[in-house]
């Protein structure tokens, strides 16, 4: 016998307002949709080595592609529909509205069924999350990008942002380390970037082959060949965590300072909006206050690198 | 607030009809355990007479209500020619839960915090919120309860209804409108100067009932600066990794985000699953490496967690001290322990010289 009297009525949350709009990721204050995605179709795929592609997205909805900004170094969650969702760091340009390029090593389960993807294949992304490089910041100064292995990655946007306001940066050097010389990534790209941007790149393996001609050893070999300003010079350093651990402790020897210097950390994310806990570094989240750390707060923050 | 007093056999008829009236939840006795002590659990109630009204705790937190186990976030559904629509739904039916602790309401008051502030507030939590009817009753603590060093003893807002026990009535804490209109319906009294004495009676004895009591003060900046210490590590070979402490906490939150075909294979749903920092790959990253390869790693996390404090949420405390995990733990690890051997090491130690008197 129920008395309607006593019935709790049906709060108006559950139909909110906004719900048929695209959610503003600027707009953080009100309550949206988190977990919808933009639907974007893979319209290239450029294999970079053995393990790692370079994927080309063009989101569909055109509205959709004019709210999707983002700024150097932060990430997105990629979804590929039926096998779950990856933090991928975005490789583009900020400036290239049409299309977002990732670059992405077969490593997960979400990853390798990307990797069986053909162009065409539809797969949805959310974000940009995280926290940037501040570009603006480093204006009028020297850059130096110091990256490791797939550490090109989200180093690559910095590039780009570098290219696109070349004369607002004095000289931007760029260490780029890996394995082998078969695991050096965009090597395409190295002419147009020292040719067209005039960044002084250098590239060193630890295992050469037989063509390789360059240098040979540890990254932090190329810091010694290179006359640094610790005065005027911003680091931006991005690698496996034992490549962060020599070069920004090189980097901090020489003279840099702290607040100078940013890395971008690593961790698995599964919520992108500082919720599930997955990617805690001591006691702040990669997800929001990440993943561009400057080195104080990855030296003050526990069990960081 | 508006305060009432309202006799116990009233009281029973008010919440016979409020939960005939709903979908409601309340504790019943389930089972016993190995000593032949009941326990309790939030079950659906249909009447008042399947309410334990004097339980003394339930295993399970109130947090299944709010943050279910297994969650559906989003579903796709795939069409023949390779493309797909997503479908969000969050979406709670009104739910009455009824005896709540004032542990209880205060971790609901702190996962709050966590899920609704910030920059990406939880739809699907906001909406079981707001959708959810709580009425808390106050308790005497048992042995093991700490809730009052976590001054999480007493709590002032985030439930609709609370009532205090004095002795033959209960005296009424309404917070909300809806739990004003229903009362209505009801043989209600103003409080007199005795029955607020009586109250005052009863919080004191509550107060003074606690045995267990573990001192915070101060503990962030210890668990900072025990961050090698090798009662981590003790501690860590007890644990099991089995997550149970995680389960049972009416404040761990941290979840993990699945995604499985559907048995048709024409859709996929992506659903988040409680997860417990415990686990051994809770911090794993793609290519395996484990940021926290060791027990005691994970361990400390959650103790960490709990009593540092994390910056969702203004690094508060988000441990109430209910003592579940502790009760829970298979292993027998409880925070009480684990903290008092941490301000053992640290209030024990000593220096060659003697610290300097001279404050200058």
């Amino acid at each position: 016998m129920q008395d309607g009297r006593f019935t709790l009525p049906e709060q108006d949350l559950n139909r909110e307002p906004f719900a048929h709009r695209p959610p503003d990721f600027r707009q953080k204050s009100e309550v949206m949709i988190t977990d919808r995605g933009y639907k974007c179709r893979i319209t290239n795929i450029v294999p970079l080595s053995v393990h790692e592609r370079l994927f080309q997205l063009r989101i569909v909805d055109p509205a959709e592609r004019e709210l999707f900004r983002f700024r150097p170094g932060q990430f997105l969650m990629l979804e590929v529909p039926g096998y779950g969702e990856a933090p991928i760091s975005i490789s583009s340009s900020t400036s290239n509205r049409e299309f977002i390029e990732l670059c992405i090593r077969q490593a997960g389960h979400v990853t390798s069924a990307l990797f069986e993807a053909q162009p065409g294949a539809l797969v949805s992304i959310r974000g940009p999350f995280g926290t940037s490089f501040p570009m603006e910041s480093m204006q009028g100064g020297d850059v130096l990008l110091v990256a490791g292995g797939l550490g090109i990655a989200p180093l690559r946007a910095p590039l780009y942002w570098i290219n696109d306001h070349r004369d607002h940066y004095r000289d931007v050097r760029f260490l780029y380390g890996a394995k082998q010389p078969s695991e050096l990534l965009f090597t395409y790209q190295f002419d147009e970037w020292k040719t067209v941007s005039h960044i002084d790149l250098h590239a060193i393996v630890e295992r050469p082959d037989e063509n390789w001609k360059g240098r040979t050893g540890m990254i932090t070999a190329l810091l010694d060949d290179i006359a640094i300003d610790p005065e005027n010079t911003w680091a931006i350093v991005c690698g496996p965590p034992l490549m962060f651990k020599f070069a920004c402790s090189h980097l901090d020897g020489i003279g840099i300072p702290m607040n100078r210097m940013f890395v971008s950390l690593e961790r698995r994310m599964h919520c992108g909006m500082g919720k599930c806990c997955r990617c805690m570094v001591g006691s702040t989240f990669t997800c929001l206050d990440g993943p561009v750390f400057d080195y104080w707060s990855v030296i003050n923050l526990k069990e960081a690198i | 607030m508006i305060y009432k007093v309202i006799s116990k056999s009233e009281f029973t008829a008010f919440i016979d009809a409020i939960v005939k009236a709903n979908n409601a939840y309340g504790p019943r006795r389930v089972d016993s355990d190995r000593n032949g002590e009941p326990i309790y659990k939030f079950m659906p109630v249909a009447s008042a007479d399947e309410i334990a009204f004097d339980y003394t705790a339930t295993h399970f937190s109130a947090k299944q209500f709010f943050l279910p186990f297994r969650e559906e976030l989003s579903h796709f559904s795939f069409d023949e020619q390779d493309n797909w629509e997503q479908h969000i739904r969050y979406e709670a039916p009104p739910t009455l839960l009824f005896g709540l602790r004032p542990c209880d309401i205060s971790a609901v008051n702190i996962l709050d915090d966590v899920m609704l502030r910030g920059p990406y507030p939880s739809p699907y939590y906001l909406a079981r919120r707001r959708n959810t009817f709580i009425i808390g009753m106050d308790h005497l603590p048992l042995p093991d309860c700490f809730c009052k060093s976590m001054n999480r003893h007493t709590v002032s807002h985030g439930f609709n209804l609370f009532c205090s026990d004095i002795g033959d009535s209960y005296y009424l804490s309404i917070n909300s409108s809806k739990a004003f209109t229903f009362l209505k319906e009801f043989e209600l009294r103003n409080p007199t100067p005795e029955d607020d004495c009586l109250l005052i009676e009863r919080r004191k004895l509550i107060k003074q009932s606690f045995l267990t009591n573990i001192e915070v003060t101060g503990l962030p900046l210890f668990l900072d600066i025990e961050f090698d210490s090798p009662i981590w590590e003790k501690w860590g070979d007890k644990c099991l990794n089995c997550g149970t402490c995680a389960m049972v906490c009416p404040t761990c939150y941290c979840y993990s985000v699945e995604e499985n075909f559907d048995i048709d294979l024409k859709g996929s749903s992506r659903h988040n699953r409680l997860y417990s920092c415990n686990l051994v790959d809770f911090a794993e990253v793609a290519g395996g490496h484990n940021f926290r390869p060791r027990n005691g790693d994970r361990l400390k996390y959650r103790y960490y967690h709990h009593y540092r404090g994390f910056s969702a949420n203004d690094n508060q405390q988000i441990c109430v001290g209910c003592n579940r995990c502790g009760r829970a733990c298979l292993a027998g690890i409880n925070p009480k322990d684990v903290i008092n051997d941490l301000r053992l090491e640290r209030e024990t130690c000593k220096t060659g010289d003697s610290p300097s008197p001279n404050r200058t």
